[in-house]
């Protein structure tokens, strides 16, 4: 791992950390309001402010996991340097391309 | 291996090159008696072809360090009562170098990877100009004095997780070295140690496991060093002052 590799690692990982604590206390007030999937996508939908938030939250996941992976099949299994980023690069934008699906799944009008 | 007899130790030390094996031998025990003192009783005593390495036998030169009892240590400063399990030595090469032979690991790439990490001194004087006074008030000198004892020994690199894992990375000694540099105001170097530690391999690889700062014979901090390099070279980076 280089410096900006460590940059964008560290950073997104400050970014979701109050982007997980958000999104917990989502879940506990969901649970416990007794909200149906009806309730939730009726105040979702159309919604700015979550769509940015949950795309935030995707967008640094993504990125986040995509580094750490990458160290982890360099550093344990026999790929070559130019496959590990390739892996880690694909594996990153399936995640942004799935949480990118569920995010609009939600806030689409 | 059975029961070594009283007054004797049980030692099984590595012969041959990576295919090699251990093999065992009875040597006397004695008083005060270090792992060093053990290993030269087999080569004096027993056989003479043992290949080993050693030089000052009092902790200064850094050559005499192995494996004992699985873990790297230097063998002249260790006692052989602080580390013999029931009578037992288990002595092999430093690991994550190769083995030359027996007891001998090869420290090429130790050295190489210190070389690249910018560990040599780079004078902005010459030799016409007064000699600048080392003032060790100063901040930066103490910084660079706490990690300054290093004897490149090798035992925190044999030591080290990331290194077995990845081939490229510095290892804590290169980096613990970089360190002191980037605190020693009269070297000249500053900009390309930086962008060298920055890069892949370098000291962001570290995953501060800190097995380099339990098995430091020195007692030095090689994790604290990398941490201190990987916020100067995340500082540097954000001002654009290296590139990665």
């Amino acid at each position: 791992m280089n410096v900006r590799l460590y940059v964008w690692q560290r950073g997104t990982a400050a970014l979701m950390a109050p982007l997980v604590l958000v999104h917990l206390a989502v879940m506990f007030y969901a649970t416990r309001q007794g909200l149906t999937a009806a309730d939730i996508l009726g105040r979702t939908r159309g919604s700015v402010a979550w769509g940015l938030f949950y795309a935030a939250f995707v967008g640094a996941a993504a990125i986040h996991a995509g580094i750490g992976l990458r160290t982890i099949l360099a550093e344990w299994t026999p790929l070559g340097a130019r496959a590990v980023t390739f892996v880690a690069a694909g594996f990153a934008l399936l995640l942004a391309a799935l949480g990118a699906r569920a995010v609009l799944a939600v806030v689409l009008p | 291996m059975a029961q070594p007899a009283a007054g004797e130790l049980s030692v099984s030390i590595w012969r041959g090159g990576a295919e090699g094996g251990f093999e065992a031998y009875r040597v006397p025990a004695r008083a005060s008696q270090t792992v060093l003192d053990v290993v030269t009783h087999v080569q004096r005593h027993i056989d003479p072809s043992l290949s080993y390495r050693f030089a000052c036998r009092v902790g200064m030169c850094g050559s005499c360090a192995m494996t004992v009892n699985g873990r790297p240590r230097w063998t002249c400063r260790t006692h052989v009562s602080k580390v013999a399990e029931g009578g037992r030595l288990e002595i092999a090469p430093l690991a994550n170098m190769p083995v030359i032979k027996d007891l001998a690991a090869d420290m090429r790439p130790f050295f190489e990877k210190w070389q690249a990490a910018g560990g040599a001194f780079e004078p902005t004087l010459t030799r016409a100009d007064p000699v600048e006074p080392v003032r060790p008030s100063e901040p930066a000198r103490k910084v660079a004095d706490a990690g300054i004892e290093c004897i490149n020994c090798g035992v925190c690199y044999a030591g080290c997780d990331t290194v077995r894992w990845n081939d490229d990375y510095l290892g804590p000694a290169a980096l613990n070295r970089a360190w002191t540099l980037m605190n020693d105001r009269r070297d000249g170097a500053q900009g390309p140690r930086l962008a060298a530690v920055a890069a892949g391999g370098g000291c962001h690889a570290c995953h501060s496991h800190q097995s380099c700062q339990e098995f430091c014979p020195q007692s030095l901090d090689p994790t604290g060093s990398i941490a201190s390099l990987k916020r100067l070279a995340t500082r540097a980076y954000l001002r654009g002052e290296i590139k990665a």
